[in-house]
């Protein structure tokens, strides 16, 4: 085996790593965002992040038929595609809550549970029907913006592409504005009293159920945001993408602690990480004998390991058991 | 008694009517609507029995005869209703939500895969397929191999709590897909992708045609597991299974044994998902990963929650009425809407030959379940026909701020 290999490739894995990891961790925030306040796992989740990819998608392509897509600074129409993926995602997610789950409320846990699952589903198959008639195809392709597409070379063996860059950096920008909502204002109080105890905090006056669907516009409108950038950094969309980054997107939050903002992130980046360096090493370790298709057992393994022998994750947070 | 001649008169017309139609879709729709009416009607328990094994075991196989797709269908549904079965077994009277149910299918189909097909060559060398007739002894290999992975998987993540035991479950079964496909290398033992053909089918008694065949062993094997299933309900260990869904805390302080009870529901539905996995094979004669996605997991949860979870007659009604529904009514609404495009038919101002050709109904099953997952959860939790007791505890759980869950 040659060593040489492993240690020249590593700083290349540890970016597509960390690329990887900040999309999980802009999606997990979704699933730990929604437990920590219901103690429910929105399974619904990775089709709301897939949404914000197809919003993206359609812009983009409607504003190159258009011809503007060339003409208008590549900052601006990035920021364009970002905002309203959000918001459609967003809204999407809060509409979820108000149809399937509101009613259910109070039921034992595993009720919203098959729910969310349903709602998974319906969305899925509803992407595919409503592109199929509006494009008459389901199977995406971002439109390529040039500049995106550069890359910096960092040595003679890494290099770094603008959109990469841009994930990165739009990652934390999120990250570190969601951080401060919470911690800092007034409305992250009352999510965090709502999460903490729900009949106290209405009884302090904080209207339970706004803070719920603001919960869900929180979580839903980072899972667009990252949906968008999914499509910027991957390229290739269709209605079931979403489904795997999801369930990966929920093994990093129950990695850090579910329930525990901080603790998403962390876990999004760890598992990012062990995912990439899965993906390029365990062929060359293996000699060839297991490769890169093995990176999703890879990923659920760490899950039912971190379930079994650390249940609070990394960051652990005391999950309470509620009957 | 109204009822009773109802429900006879019912059967015999539409017995008729599929012998007179054997290519409408609707009349096939209306039989099965009469089995089910035949289930319901007022009458004694004999004359039921007697009417439903005269349907099954007699009208089934002559309608076959006259239209062998539908018997493909019965076959179908009787798989299904085995496996909506087993899952009761896990999710409705365990109450453990298992998202990766179809693995165990898969497991078992595998098993007489392997082996009853010239794969087992590339591990031992020569000398297979093995010959048919141990087909019926792998019937006991796949369910004792399915029911084992079930007690693996289920020692270790039997411990954590309901929510995190389907995410875990659901891991399991996207684990043996992603190796049923991979497993090509180092040693090819599933062949990848590609899947496993020819599979060996196990000899037809009385020189019986295939499909008749293997209708009539569904057919024995969905009786079988029906008979188990109620002996189980009312038995001890399904008792503790109850408590167990009522309550962890109680059932344990009442000396319930939790992670026995736990496991031994976990073999049994998968075990029956196993001894079907082995039928499906021999009957398909080519089995590929693609059989084994969440989807077929999640169809069968969809089976189960449409009857109604712990309820016998529920699963099987579900199973009924989900596969009917993808194999016949989104196909037949698919081929109708084609043979409409192609005539160029308008409606109300719209040429339907403008219809987007990836538009294609046949393809929409996720829809399909997701609509009755989330509508039966929100407005009938308990099912189509539920088991009283199942309908006292969602009662009994309503919170003020709930639905109005109507008193039983």
């Amino acid at each position: 085996m040659d060593v040489e290999i492993l240690v020249n490739i590593l700083p290349q894995v540890l970016l597509d790593g960390l690329i990887l990891g900040f999309m999980y961790a802009l999606i997990a925030l979704g699933y730990t965002m929604v437990y920590g306040v219901l103690e429910f796992i929105n399974f619904a989740h990775s089709e709301i992040f897939i949404v914000g990819a197809f919003v993206g998608v359609e812009i983009l392509l409607g504003l190159k038929s258009a011809g503007w897509l060339e003409h208008l600074p590549w900052p601006l129409v990035l920021l364009l595609v970002l905002l309203a993926g959000m918001v459609v995602s967003g809204a999407l997610a809060v509409t979820v809550e108000r149809v399937a789950y509101r009613p259910l409320r109070g039921a034992p846990r595993l009720i919203p549970l098959i729910s969310a699952i349903g709602i998974s589903f319906f969305l899925q198959d509803l992407i595919r029907l409503v592109e199929s008639i509006w494009r008459n195809a389901f199977n995406l392709v971002y439109p390529t913006i040039d500049v995106l597409n550069e890359r910096f070379e960092l040595t003679p063996t890494i290099d770094v592409s603008v959109k990469s860059l841009v994930v990165i950096v739009a990652a934390l920008a999120m990250l570190g504005v969601l951080h401060a909502l919470v911690n800092r204002t007034k409305i992250g109080t009352a999510i965090r009293a709502v999460a903490e105890d729900q009949t106290a905090a209405s009884l302090m006056g904080i209207n339970v159920n706004r803070i719920i669907s603001l919960t869900f516009l929180i979580g839903g409108a980072m899972g667009g945001a990252a949906g968008v950038l999914f499509g910027v950094q991957y390229g290739l969309i269709n209605p079931y993408t979403g489904f795997i980054p999801g369930l990966k997107a929920f093994t990093a939050a129950v990695l850090g602690g579910i329930g525990n903002i901080p603790g998403a992130m962390i876990g999004g980046l760890v598992l990012g990480l062990l995912e990439a360096f899965a993906a390029s090493y365990l062929s060359l370790l293996t000699g060839g004998r297991f490769g890169a298709e093995y990176k999703d057992i890879f990923a659920f393994s760490v899950l039912i390991l971190i379930l079994i022998f650390r249940p609070k994750g990394l960051l652990g947070e005391v999950v309470r058991e509620r009957a | 008694m109204i009822q009773l001649v109802g429900a006879v008169a019912f059967l015999i017309a539409s017995g008729i009517a599929v012998a007179t139609f054997p290519r409408s879709v609707l009349v096939f729709l209306a039989f099965q609507a009469a089995l089910f009416a035949v289930y319901l009607a007022r009458m004694p328990a004999w004359l039921r029995a007697a009417l439903l094994g005269l349907a099954l075991l007699v009208m089934m196989p002559l309608i076959g005869l006259y239209n062998g797709y539908y018997l493909e269908v019965a076959t179908q549904v009787g798989i299904f209703v085995a496996l909506a079965l087993g899952l009761n077994i896990v999710v409705g009277l365990a109450g453990l939500l298992d998202l990766g149910y179809v693995a165990f299918f898969a497991v078992g189909a595998y098993s007489w895969a392997i082996f009853g097909s010239p794969q087992a060559n590339a591990i031992f060398g020569g000398g297979f397929p093995l010959a048919p007739i141990w087909f019926y002894l792998f019937l006991g290999v796949g369910l004792a191999v399915a029911g084992a992975t079930g007690v693996v998987l289920g020692l270790p993540v039997l411990r954590l709590r309901g929510d995190y035991l389907a995410i875990v479950t659901l891991g399991f079964g996207e684990v043996i897909r992603v190796l049923a496909n991979n497993l090509d290398k180092p040693i090819n033992l599933t062949n990848g992708p590609r899947g496993i053909t020819p599979i060996t089918r196990p000899p037809a008694p009385f020189g019986m045609p295939y499909p008749e065949y293997f209708y009539f062993l569904v057919l024995a094997i969905v009786v079988l597991v029906v008979l188990v299933n109620r002996r189980l309900e009312n038995s001890h260990i399904g008792r503790a299974w109850e408590a167990i869904r009522e309550d962890e805390l109680a059932a344990q302080a009442m000396g319930v044994p939790l992670v026995r009870s736990k496991l031994l529901a976990f073999a049994c539905g998968a075990s029956f998902a196993g001894i079907m996995g082995v039928v499906f094979s021999a009957k398909q004669v080519f089995i590929n990963p693609e059989s084994f996605t969440f989807l077929e997991s999640i169809g069968v949860l969809a089976m189960v929650i449409l009857g109604g979870m712990g309820s016998i007659p529920g699963a099987v009604l579900g199973a009924t009425v989900v596969t009917v529904l993808n194999l016949q009514v989104l196909k037949g609404f698919s081929l109708w809407l084609n043979e409409l495009k192609n005539a160029g038919v308008v409606v109300l101002g719209f040429n339907l030959a403008d219809l987007p050709t990836q538009l294609e109904p046949a393809k929409y099953e996720r829809m399909i379940f997701g609509i009755i997952l989330v509508l039966m959860m929100i407005f009938r939790p308990q099912g189509i026909l539920p088991v009283r007791r199942r309908q006292r505890e969602l009662a009994a759980r309503a919170p003020a701020t709930g639905p109005a869950t109507p008193a039983p």
